[in-house]
């Protein structure tokens, strides 16, 4: 990217990817191609084969005897605890007397190769009782297994809503599991230290929560436990909770043995064994005015969590917590629960429950539109959030600086929505088999952890003698683009060029005690604690300067690589002339930054309070067409405008946005996650499970940020941006359901459900073929 | 015994100790510390492992192929060049795929990179890139969790076909030979040279299995840790690669890849063409081939169908000589062929069409890119002056055990006015023809509504009806045999 005319700062402007040309040599290095240390032997899991058995006899004494195996462990070598549950204790590292799911860790072969590794795996020896299962969420419904507590949000008079309302239905919405496929797989790499101390490379999300694992599995102060993230290649939510269990195994086999332990999972491994998205089952009933204003909701929301709590209570939080979407709900009632199957811990993912509590109500939507003969963007429209007292979320949350309406005005107008609705219509009524969708969807997303405490962070500057310094955050980076941002608020701050400036490798003894970089709060909070710590630098140099430049400290100014007097420019000197002077005079050129979100809380007894610090907005329009002879579908255009504030670095959110949308996509219409009778998972491979390929894109694909929207009190007024576009990709669903709709007769509610996939649009086609 | 010897970012090297079924990308991140190509499936599904190999094919000059170096078995690369991410970088700077990706943002988390990478390379070589849907099919190997594709395609539109006369272009050294006998680990690799050492070979090791592009059959090596003891390559048989066409109808040689075919049919076999346009990925069609297509006879082969509907013959080769097999009678069970022991297809003859013939395949799966048939079918129909139909070839993949046709249906078409009632008798009939079974791919109900939907479209596209009834740019698409043009 070349930008027209040099900038003052690099914040606000276009920027590369920080390790983009790295990426593209292939110099960028992940954990697995970090070169073998000397002596270093690999680990192979042993799992369940049975969705739900007892275990009568583990033995591994045969497969310790198989050449090159060096060692096999289960729970009985655990110094510690043989407990990997992030939240509650729950999720065992290694099974002991019965296994919940198959895929379920019991045992690790540690040995010099993979192929020694996996003929010890075979040689371990357990036998099981296979037990009855659950599998479905109605299977866990009638056995009443849950993993959580009711949680209930209220607000209005539902039962009143519903009696005065003149449309009143009732229907079931369901979404899909999906798995994260991010094309690094799970990999640690765990190094014996002096004094039985340890180092971790692990790709992970959350490198304190491996730490603190580490430490509890192998009875260790978290201070013997250093966990670095050199990279990751993807995290999607798939590395905040379950990059640790592995880490946790390499890290026992590495203290035991004494030597470097690598653990890491090959694709069907990773997809066996690791939890996904929460298939979530919503039940509703809805009333709705004549013309399509919404009277009352009562929905029952009931997440998947697989068999251990993980997130999911926060998941389903955060599901009930978008279930208004961006739409006032005058009287509403969510009841939540977590079901507990017997599959893998289902587990954060992109939006981390958002998205399905917003498909639920977008299904809604739809359907009162259907139902009622009218378009659907009238009655989204006419059902937002507004001035008070249309400006309280079921969770008595008041949304303000709601941007809703502006979004939304704009895209329909440079989406061409009316005539290209017009459009499709009149193509339609020409086209018997191949039919088009329209439709528009907006994004109301909660930004800040919603559990209160983790939303703080830290960072740790240094800066050399010579002028350069290295940036160190408690966030990893992911591809999300967190380094680029992080070094442009420090580039702003210090005065001077990115380049100058090393963001380091995530580590857990430069920032210590991090919250996961999850929640879309990677640049909010690590970006001000980087401020903050640039921010003492400076104060701690202005002195320096101002004796150096005799001027006032007040004069003294930081800006493209050069420290002057904002009274006379041409009062100046390099930065580096400032640092090596504080340098002599013993000054000093390190500096730690913390931030916490202020002002936020939730109780979740009362489900009352204000769990978020603001909230980001964005509409889509897609465009579809499909074969009613074979349900295959396409995306003609998608146009898309999103509200990140004041975009910190705006390619890297671009890139955000065009990838939340595609991979929501994936969710949507593709990925569809399979397990048969027994448990197992049919689709354990990109062979049988579908992400979005480079065709899937939409050919002409038009994605704007909003301008001129500062947000006030986050950093440098920009907003998060990781999650919310993901869900922008629900306009794809009610566009296929336009086209659908449009075999049927009018005023049908459409049955399409998702994933959107060719098979279920075709039954779809044929019910409304059939109404 | 020979050794294991290709150039490898222009530097020759040479094995003798390890296995033969050691992949190419296990070799490069293992022993050569090359770990810029990653691992993402070891199935040649998502194209992280993405590397070129140039190589002279079909007596033609050699060029660079993107291919899934997780599906190359070593002595596949034999005495070819071989190129990975890290030597596109020279002292002249970034190759411009590397400039192009970083410029447009086309990286995030960078692990798919490298593939893509090396993805755009070939692209930038390519002179044949003259329809848009050709860069789909040059990219849609490679998958991305990331970037949503959009700034990859920036990158691939601003590189592809630009043809630098850089080293890469000039630097395409003369192949060595491909010929082997390789024995280590136990395991035996020969790629025999002449036909007489191939069947020298087959008698002295009866059990060994053939292979070619090994896009089948390096899955047992890579996904079930199999160690086949013995394998006969047929790729340095050069003759067995022939496309040729004569007045009576095409050949295509057992042993030519897809994306050779993909090209010979454009216009010569444009039924053909369709099934190939949405065949795996641009990796997948350099190294997969007809023979291994039909011989490992799955029921969800993307090639039987098409063949089958339009009457081609299987030429069967061994010591003994020739014999020719209708493909029709070629499928014996589920991934069980006609082949006896030793023998091997040379070669697949298709007959002209004729003119009163109307023909064309399709596939239908749950992506439309790089993912294997739900359904397929290939339908070929020919109507006397007065509009009776006098042949009916209804082949159906992923509706049995083995390809196969649809006796009844067609029967039901035969002697009848080519129209909307006797389709529509078809379709019905087609529920005698096949019991389908629901797996992760579709559901029993799916297959069977696709499968007649499928002759409807069919049906309907043969009237030139104004709308299509099916989504246009996919290989489902319905040409009439002999119609001039693109798979868009
Ligand atoms: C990612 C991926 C995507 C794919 N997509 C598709 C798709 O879309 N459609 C589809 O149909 N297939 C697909 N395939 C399957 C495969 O690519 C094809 O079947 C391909 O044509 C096989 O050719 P090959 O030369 O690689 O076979 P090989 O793996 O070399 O051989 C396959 C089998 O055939 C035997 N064989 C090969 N040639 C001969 C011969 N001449 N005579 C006798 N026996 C022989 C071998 O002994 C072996 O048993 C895909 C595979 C992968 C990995
Ligand atoms: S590793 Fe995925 S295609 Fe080779
Ligand atoms: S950049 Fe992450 S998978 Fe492509």
């Amino acid at each position: 990217m070349t930008a027209t005319a040099p900038a003052q700062t690099p914040l606000h402007q276009p920027a590369l990817h920080e390790s983009g040309l790295k990426h593209t040599t292939g110099e960028a290095r992940y954990v697995d191609d970090l070169p073998a240390p000397a002596g270093l032997l690999v680990g192979q899991v042993v799992v369940s084969p049975h969705a739900r058995a007892k275990i009568l006899r583990r033995d591994g004494a045969k497969a310790r005897a198989v050449p090159g195996v060096h060692a096999v462990y289960f729970a009985e070598d655990v110094p510690g605890l043989n407990d990997v549950g992030p939240v509650v204790h729950d999720e065992p590292l290694f099974a002991t007397s019965e296994v919940q799911f198959l895929g379920q860790s019991v045992a690790l072969v540690v040995g010099e190769s993979y192929e020694a590794c996996r003929a010890g795996v075979k040689a371990v020896e357990v036998d099981y009782q296979p037990l009855p299962a659950i599998l479905t969420i109605e299977a866990a419904e009638s056995a009443g297994a849950w993993l959580s507590e009711p949680h209930v949000m209220e607000r209005g008079d539902v039962a009143l809503g519903l009696r005065s309302a003149a449309l009143r239905f009732s229907g079931e919405v369901r979404t899909g599991a999906q798995d994260h496929f991010y094309l690094e797989t799970q990999v640690t790499l765990a190094l014996p230290e002096e004094g039985g101390s340890l180092r971790l490379l692990s790709s992970t999300q959350h490198p304190s929560e491996v730490q603190a694992i580490v430490a509890h599995v192998l009875h260790l102060g978290r201070h013997q436990v250093t966990v670095e993230v050199p990279r990751m290649g993807g995290g999607f939510g798939g590395k905040e909770t379950q990059a640790a269990p592995f880490a946790a195994m390499a890290a026992l086999a590495a203290l035991k043995l004494q030597r470097p332990v690598k653990v890491w999972l090959n694709r069907d491994q990773d997809m066996v064994q690791t939890g996904k998205r929460h298939p979530f089952r919503c039940r509703f009933e809805a009333g709705f005015s004549p013309d399509g204003a919404l009277l009352a909701l009562d929905a029952f929301l009931v997440a998947d969590g697989g068999f251990s709590t993980d997130l999911s209570k926060a998941i389903l939080d955060r599901g009930m917590f978008h279930s208004d979407n961006a739409y006032f709900l005058p009287n509403v009632r969510l009841k939540g629960l977590v079901a507990k199957t017997n599959l893998p811990s289902n587990t954060a993912f992109r939006g981390f429950g958002g998205p399905q509590g917003m498909a639920l109500i977008e299904d809604v939507m739809s359907r009162a539109a259907e139902r009622l003969g009218l378009d659907p963007a009238k009655v989204r429209a006419r059902n937002f959030y507004g001035p008070a007292p249309r400006n309280v979320t079921p969770y008595h949350q008041e949304v303000k600086d709601c941007r809703i309406e502006r979004v939304w005005q704009e895209l329909l107008a440079s989406s061409d929505y009316a005539a290209r609705r017009a459009a499709v219509d009149a193509f339609n009524r020409g086209s018997p088999w191949l039919k088009r969708g329209l439709a528009i969807t907006p994004v109301k997303f909660g930004i800040s952890f919603t559990t209160s405490f983790l939303n703080q962070a830290g960072a740790y500057v240094v800066l050399y003698a010579d002028g350069t310094a290295q940036l160190n955050h408690g966030g990893t980076e992911m591809g999300q683009g967190l380094h680029t941002k992080m070094l442009a608020i420090a580039a702003h701050e210090l005065g001077i060029a990115p380049e100058r400036i090393r963001a380091m490798t995530t580590a857990t003894d430069k920032v210590p005690n991090t919250s996961a970089t999850a929640a879309s709060s990677g640049s909010d909070l690590n970006g001000q604690a980087v401020k903050q710590a640039c921010e003492t630098l400076r104060q701690r140099l202005t002195p320096v300067a101002a004796q150096l430049l005799q001027v006032s400290e007040a004069e003294v100014t930081f800006a493209q690589g050069r420290v002057f007097s904002s009274a006379r420019p041409e009062v100046a000197v390099p930065f580096e002339k400032v640092t090596q002077e504080a340098y002599l005079k013993q000054v000093s050129l390190s500096a730690a930054g913390y931030y916490r979100t202020p002002d936020i809380s939730y109780d979740r007894a009362k489900g009352r309070g204000k769990p978020f610090h603001y909230f980001a907005y964005g509409a889509a329009v897609s465009e579809v067409e499909l074969s009613g002879l074979t349900g295959e579908h396409r995306l003609r255009r998608v146009d898309i405008l999103h509200d990140v504030g004041a975009s910190l670095v705006p390619t890297i959110d671009l890139g955000q946005v065009e990838g939340g949308f595609i991979q929501g996509l994936g969710w949507l219409t593709c990925e569809e996650v399979l397990f048969d009778d027994k448990g197992f998972l049919r689709t354990h491979s990109p062979d049988t499970y579908k992400i979005p390929a480079f065709g899937d894109a939409p050919a002409d694909f038009r994605v704007k940020l909003l301008e001129g929207a500062p947000q006030p009190d986050v950093i440098h007024g920009s907003k998060a941006v990781g999650e919310p576009p993901l869900m922008l990709a629900l306009s794809a669903v009610a566009a296929l359901r336009h086209a659908v709709g449009s075999f049927g007769r009018a005023g049908a509610e459409v049955e399409l459900s998702m994933p959107c996939t060719p098979e279920a649009v075709l039954r779809a086609v044929e019910r409304a073929r059939a109404s | 015994m020979d050794a294991l010897r290709f150039c490898l970012n222009g530097t020759w090297v040479e094995e003798k100790s390890l296995s033969p079924t050691t992949t190419l990308l296990r070799y490069l991140r293992d022993k050569k510390g090359l770990t810029g190509t990653k691992e993402g499936c070891a199935e040649g599904d998502c194209g992280a492992c993405t590397v070129a190999v140039a190589e002279a094919r079909g007596g033609a000059a050699p060029r660079w192929r993107a291919v899934n170096s997780c599906l190359l078995l070593l002595p596949m690369v034999q005495g070819k060049q071989v190129v990975t991410v890290e030597a596109l970088r020279g002292a002249d700077g970034h190759h411009p795929a590397q400039e192009a990706m970083a410029k447009a943002l086309g990286s995030q988390c960078g692990y798919c990179t490298p593939g893509i990478v090396m993805s755009l390379f070939e692209a930038v070589y390519r002179d044949d890139l003259d329809a848009p849907w050709k860069l789909d099919d040059q990219l849609c190997g490679n998958l991305c969790r990331c970037t949503g594709y959009r700034p990859i395609r920036s990158a691939a539109q601003a590189v592809a076909g630009t043809c630098p006369g850089d080293r890469f272009r000039e630097g395409l050294a003369a192949p060595g030979p491909m010929a082997l006998a390789y024995t280590a680990q136990g395991q035996r690799f020969v790629t025999p040279a002449t036909f007489g050492a191939l069947w020298d070979e087959l008698d002295a090791h009866p059990d060994a299995r053939f292979v070619v592009g090994g896009t089948d059959l390096s899955l047992e090596v890579t996904k079930r840790f199999a160690v086949p003891p013995k394998l006969v390559s047929l790729e340095a048989l050069g003759e067995l690669s022939a496309l040729t066409e004569t007045s009576s109808g095409v050949s295509l040689g057992a042993t030519a890849t897809i994306a050779e075919v993909e090209a010979f049919t454009a216009t010569r076999l444009p039924p053909l063409h369709r099934m190939v346009r949405y065949f795996g990925a641009r990796q997948i069609k350099h190294r997969g081939t007809v023979g291994g297509n039909l011989c490992t006879a799955s029921p969800i082969g993307d090639l039987a169908p098409a063949l089958i509907a339009l009457g081609a013959v299987a030429v069967l080769k061994s010591r003994a000589g020739e014999r020719r097999v209708s493909l029709d009678e070629f499928f014996l069970g589920y991934r069980k062929t006609a082949l006896a022991p030793k023998e091997l297809l040379a070669a697949i003859e298709v007959p002209s069409l004729g003119k009163d013939v109307k023909a064309c395949s399709y596939k239908v799966s749950k992506r439309r890119e790089l993912d294997i048939s739900t359904v397929s079918a290939g339908f070929l129909v020919e109507t006397a002056a007065d509009g009776t139909v006098t042949r009916a070839r209804l082949a159906y993949g992923g509706m049995a055990a083995t390809p196969k046709r649809a006796a009844e249906a067609e029967a039901a078409l035969v002697g009848q006015p080519w129209r909307q009632t006797s389709v529509e008798a078809a379709v019905k009939a087609l529920a005698k023809d096949f019991q389908p079974l629901s797996d992760h791919r579709g559901s029993a109900g799916y297959r069977s509504l696709v499968a007649g939907n499928l002759l409807r479209g069919f049906f309907l596209e043969t009237q030139g009806t104004p709308q299509p009834t099916l989504l246009p740019g996919h290989a489902s698409t319905v040409q009439p045999s002999g119609a001039e043009g693109g798979a868009r």
